[in-house]
Formats: C-alpha cells, structure tokens, sequence
C-alpha cells in the first residue's frame, strides 16, 4: 500500500506514526513521574496539598508518592535538610533507580533559605545532584507543578 | 532440629517513613509483632531557630518563630509577641485581642484538619486525606486574604498586626463558619462510628492523667485522661476569660478519646469564631499606640517629619526591649505552647526559647507503647499529633 | 502565689537552703542552689500547698562573659492551685547540677537538650548524651562563644551496616557518666 509522504511522516489513512525511540522512552518517562516521599518540614505540607484535590498533580502523571524510594523517579526535596539528615537523604537517593531527577523544592532546600546556621546545610545540591529548583518559602503548590512541568520539559530534550 | 531462636529482633522505622509526621527516627525492639522497646532519636530536622534569633532584631524574630510548628504557625507568633508585649508592658487594644483570638482559633482548625488528614490516611482511610486538605484550603485563603501569603502570613507582630483587615474578610471568614460545622458532621459521620476505625484506635496507647503530668503532656492528651487543663481557662489570655466556650474532655485516655477531645474541640472552635467575628469591626485600630514599636501610617510618613524619623527607627535599628525574663503560655493546638524569652536591654533578645509540646510527647513515647504492636505505634504517634518542627526547632 | 509565699511554705521542708527571690513580669522566680535542687523540686512536687506536679520545661541561658556563666531555668506548673514558678539555678562553667529525672519523668529529655546545646552535665542522668545535633558533633551551640554560621561542608556518608551489639555499644561510649 502506498504511503503518501508529508514532512512529519503522519499519513492519515494508515494508523502509523513515526518518530524515534528516544522521543518515545523520554514521553513515557516524563509522563509518569512518581515522586518518592522525601517530605522533611513546612514545604512537605505544601507538596501534600498539591496531591490534593484542588491542585491536583495526578494529572500532571505524578499519580502516587511511593513510600519507598526503591519504586520511584522522583525525589522532591520539601525543606530543610539538616546536617544529621544529610546521610540519610544520599541514602534514600542512592536507593533511587535510574532514571532519576531531583526538585529541590523551597529556599531552605535551595540555597539554605531563611536559616544560615551551623545546623542546616545550605542548599541541597551539596548532597544530591538537583534538576530543577523552585524557590519561595514555602513555594505555592502551583509554583511546585511548574517546576514539574519544566521538569517534564527538561526530560522531553535530554538524551534517553 | 532447627534451633529456638528467642532474642528479639530490631527495625529501624527511619528517618524517612511515611507515617512518622516528619523526621523521626524509631529503633523498635520486636519479639514478633509485639514491641519490647522503642528508643526514638530526634534531631533531624534540627534547625537552630533559637541561635539565629539570637542575632535578629525582635520584630525579625516573627517569620523565623513561624517556621517552628509549620501546621499553627501563627499560634507560634503570637506566643512570641504576648512575651514580649508582657517585658515591654504593653497593652492591646480591644478590636487587636479580639482578631488575635480569631486567628489563633482559625489556627488551631487548620492544624486540627491536618491532624485528622494524616491520622486517619495512617490508620487506613486514606481519602480523609482530601477532605481535610479540601477545607484547609479554605483557611488558607482567609490567610492568603490578610497578608498575601497561605501558610506564614506574619500578620501578628509585636505591637499589634501588620495592617488593618482587608475589605472581604468578614464575608469570607463567614462562608467558611456556614459551611464548616455540616463538614465537621460529616468526618465524624466517615469516622467515628466505623468500627475498623474503632477496633484499631480503641485501648491503644493509654495514657493515665497522672502520667500526663509525670511527662509534661497537657492539652488535647491530658484533656483525654480526664484532667481539664486549659491554658485558655486556667491562665486567661487574650481576653479569652470573656468568651463563651466549653473545655472538651474524655476519660479513657486511648487513641480514640483523643480523636474524639479534638473533634469537638473543632467545634469548640467555631463556637469561639463566631463570637469573635461578630465583635470585630471591618475597621478600626489594628495596633497599640505605642511610638517606639509600631511604625506610623504611611501617609503620615510622607507628610510629617516625625513620623518619617520613627518609622526610619523602627526599620533600621529596631525597638529596645527593657532587660528581663517572660514567658507567656497559649494554648497551641497540640498543647501549651509558650516562648521564654530574656532580654538584656538591647534591641536584639539574648535567648529565646520556645516550649514545643511535640518534644514531650515524643519522649513519653516509649512508655506508652511498649507491649503494644507495630501498628500501634503509627497510632500512637498520630494520636498525639507530633510535628517534628516543633520537637526539634 | 508569689515568690515570697513560694519560699516561706519551702523553707520548713527544705531546712538550710537559700532561696532568694528575683524581680519577674510574670509570675514566680525563685533562685534555687545547686545541691539542695533535688529536695527543693520533690518538696515543690509533693508538698499539699504547692503540688507542682507537672514540669513544663527546662532550659538553660548563657550569661558569658558574666560568673557564673549559666542559668538553669526549670518551669513548673501546679494544675490544681493554678500556679506556675520558675526555679532558677546558677551554674559555672564547667558545672553540673543532679538531675531532676526522678522527680518528674519527663525531665530527661529536656536535661539532654541543655547537655546537648550547652554543656551542662547532669549527675546521675541514665543517658545523658546528644539530641539534637549529630552523634559526633563538636562544640555546644547554643553557647554565646560558638558561632552561628559553620562553614563545614555536609557530611553525606554514615557506615552502611551497623550489628545490633555495635549499636548498643556506639550508645554506651556517648552517654556522658558521672559517678560523684
């Protein structure tokens, strides 16, 4: 049968679609992001509300917040990180498969926020490497899913 | 033939954990299911708020104490105003008590709902979840209404409130007192009478009144136990001697007569800020008149010099509180709450230091469940409402 | 009930001790000496006019450059004479003061907490090491000589696999134990 060529490759008679293998796994992983609960303080709450109904962030593909790390993509650092946590937290990420991707959600988990001490750690990428960072104290959960979604188009252009 | 192993078996239920409100680290000792010890480790989300306040100036304090226990976070401002309100011996206006009582009780719903959300998803009615954060969402917004911000608005300041109350205020906290009781019927209705709810909350986690006091514990966990200490009643603050309310209290002193201490605490609650709501006017004085702390209107600041001069004070170097020691309790909604501030007659407090109920609480842990099972804890832990903010500053 | 009522119903019970009044905005402050704290804090408890039967909390402030440095600050409440005092107890620099733990069970954490943020030892408290800061974290913080900011990159790796015996033991060696 013969398939009439147009520059995207779509032909609407035969159901085919064409595109790379790299487009596809990067739709599949961004589409379906599953954060792992890493609530710590004050932005956990914030990140609680938007799984809630009124800023749903089902819809964005983040459906569950799994309990254990070992079943996610995702880790949304909500708070801060305290020096005796900071183990911790690179063993939670460490359990993490890969693909994986960080949101360092908040300005204490950003840059140490508010509290420039001797007992939090300023900023979290000391210890885990950070994709995106959303600031505010604590951010609103709409500012949250805007940094998922750049999150998501951060995954659509890296390489799979 | 396979050896009798008896020694008991330890879990670390870690820093990470979905049911453990926060940073909590618990070291159980099982023998089988049923736990001989639990040895809890705090500290993990230590964050030296005590430290850092230590170099702000005093009305720089506010956002920083906030942070504190996040799910009330104005009850913890106010304790810090009234301490230092009480050193520099200032006295507030009528209207200023009357929306600071409608704030702190507007405080102690939202951190009530949270409490139910999570306790009841823990235990296993996940949904409650939703329906908690569904009618959060309407306090915050109130919140959101007054200063521009959801969960940290320092609105109370030392020497009164930040500003007067925006236009919409009263049609808004209204709406939500309409509509609030039927909902409140309606968690009890999903809850209370359902008996999984009842089989696992009911005998778990006793916690005699004698013990309470033993341990420190007063508020929703001593009303439970049948003593009725409440900070409200005992030590009036606010103005609270002149409102209408009744003081909750149960017998058994388990899960289930703290579940149900809270539920009409909640509705207690509503009681108060429907009298306190009716007594506010749209507008009208929002602050004490006291030149030193309160920065002037800002159209006087363009127009006068001295105005110009007080409010350039204020910002720049802040007030001086005279020297001395304060502690005034409140009844936060996880019990008392109180800020034990000195001053060396500077205009930066020498200490501060907040008394966070969830510390005691997490200290009576071991002792209350000892004996029980694993999913007692989780219980346990959600009954008595700790937040790991408060416990570790 | 005020300072002055507070030590006159003290003073029979607690023979020998000398309480002093201090200025307060609040409610009661008495100054408590160290080694008859123990009686002073059973007779509060016990005693039918006072009966502070519930410890509201303990912490400490430090006074340096001033001798002695610090100031134990106990708070107690009196649920059925409606009463609150505040004890206050003066401690030098490398002092230690006896623990109130059999007095009130839940005096033991907050006593580990001011050891923790301090430096103040308690006598005979069971298990008296860190809290609030890491297991092996140098320095009290809450001392006025420390500083705020520490410029210490985080410490992201703890040993993987601890045995149970290894796990009692590390608790043992941080436990601070004085006999005297």
């Amino acid at each position: 049968m013969a398939v009439e060529t147009h520059d995207d490759g779509l032909d609407p008679e035969l159901p085919l679609l064409t595109t790379t293998v790299e487009k596809v796994v990067q739709w599949a992983r961004r589409s379906a992001i599953w954060p792992a609960q890493f609530g710590l303080a004050c932005c956990a709450i914030e990140m609680m509300a938007m799984a809630a109904s009124r800023y749903d962030i089902a819809r964005f593909g983040a459906e569950v917040f799994r309990g254990s790390p070992r079943q996610s993509d995702l880790m949304i650092v909500a708070g801060r990180l305290s020096r005796k946590m900071a183990p911790a937290m690179r063993r939670v990420y460490d359990q993490m498969p890969d693909p994986k991707w960080v949101i360092s959600m908040g300005a204490c988990a950003s840059i140490g926020g508010v509290f420039d001490n001797y007992a939090i750690v300023q900023g979290v990428d000391q210890v885990v490497p950070v994709d995106v960072y959303v600031p505010g104290c604590p951010p609103r959960p709409e500012s949250l899913i805007y940094g998922i979604v750049q999150l998501q188009n951060k995954i659509a252009r890296s390489r799979a | 033939m396979a050896e009798l192993r008896t020694e008991t078996m330890t879990v670390n239920m870690g820093p990470q954990h979905p049911s453990t409100h926060g940073v909590l680290r618990l070291v159980l000792e099982l023998d089988g299911e049923v736990i001989q010890s639990v040895m809890p480790t705090i500290g993990y989300l230590h964050t030296g708020i005590e430290k850092t306040a230590e170099q702000k100036k005093w009305q720089q304090v506010i956002p920083l104490v906030e942070r504190m226990d996040y799910l009330a976070a104005q009850s913890n401002s106010l304790a810090y105003a009234l301490a230092v309100e009480k050193l520099l011996g200032l006295e507030m206006p009528q209207r200023v008590k009357d929306i600071r009582v409608l704030i702190a009780e507007l405080q102690r719903l939202a951190s009530h709902l949270i409490w139910l959300g999570t306790h009841a998803m823990e235990i296993g009615a996940v949904s409650m979840l939703f329906y908690a954060i569904r009618e959060r969402e309407l306090l915050l917004n109130i919140n959101e209404l007054i200063a521009g911000f959801r969960f940290f608005p320092s609105y109370i300041r030392v020497g009164g409130l930040r500003e007067d109350l925006p236009r919409g205020f009263h049609e808004s906290v209204n709406a939500f007192l309409e509509r609030f009781p039927a909902k409140i019927a309606e968690f009890e209705g999903l809850l209370t009478k359902n008996d999984i709810f009842r089989r696992r909350t009911e005998g778990v986690g006793v916690i005699t009144a004698e013990d309470a006091m033993q341990w420190g514990l007063v508020g929703p966990i001593a009303r439970a136990a049948g003593l009725d200490y409440d900070v409200r009643k005992y030590f009036p603050y606010l103005g609270y001697e002149s409102y209408d309310f009744a003081v909750p209290t149960a017998t058994e002193g388990d899960v289930y007569a703290r579940y149900r201490v809270r539920m009409e605490e909640l509705r207690q609650s509503v009681k108060i800020c429907k009298q306190a709501i009716a007594r506010i006017t749209p507008s009208g004085v929002w602050a004490c008149d006291d030149p030193r702390v309160v920065p002037p209107p800002k159209d006087k600041v363009y127009t006068e010099m001295e105005a110009l001069i007080q409010h350039f004070l204020i910002y720049s170097q802040g007030f001086t509180v005279p020297a001395g020691e304060a502690y005034v309790p409140i009844e936060g909604p996880r019990g008392e709450h109180g800020t034990y501030i000195v001053s060396d007659g500077t205009n930066r407090p020498w200490r501060v230091k907040m008394r966070p109920p969830s510390f005691m609480a997490i200290q009576a842990l071991p002792a209350v469940v000892k004996g029980g099972l694993i999913a007692d804890v989780v219980a346990v832990i959600g009954s008595t409402d700790v937040v790991m903010g408060d416990c570790d500053r | 009930m005020t300072a002055a009522d507070i030590i006159n119903a003290l003073t029979p019970l607690v023979p020998g001790a000398a309480f002093e009044a201090a200025p307060s905005v609040d409610f009661a402050t008495v100054y408590v000496p160290a080694d008859r704290l123990v009686d002073t804090c059973r007779a509060l408890r016990d005693a039918d006019a006072l009966k502070f039967t519930t410890i509201i909390e303990i912490t400490a402030a430090d006074y340096f450059p001033r001798q002695p440095r610090f100031e134990v600050v106990y708070h107690l409440l009196s649920i059925s004479r409606r009463a609150r005092v505040r004890l206050k107890v003066l401690v030098g620099e490398n002092g230690s003061l006896p623990t109130v733990q059999g007095v009130w069970k839940g005096a033991g954490w907050p006593e580990r907490e001011v050891w923790d943020m301090f430096g103040i030892i308690f006598d005979g408290h069971p298990d008296l090491r860190r809290l609030l800061m890491p297991d092996d974290w140098d320095g009290h913080p809450a001392r006025k000589d420390y500083p705020v900011q520490v410029k210490k990159g985080a410490q992201t790796y703890e040993p993987l696999e601890v045995s149970e015996n290894e796990f009692r033991a590390n608790i043992e060696r941080d436990r601070v134990k004085r006999t005297h």
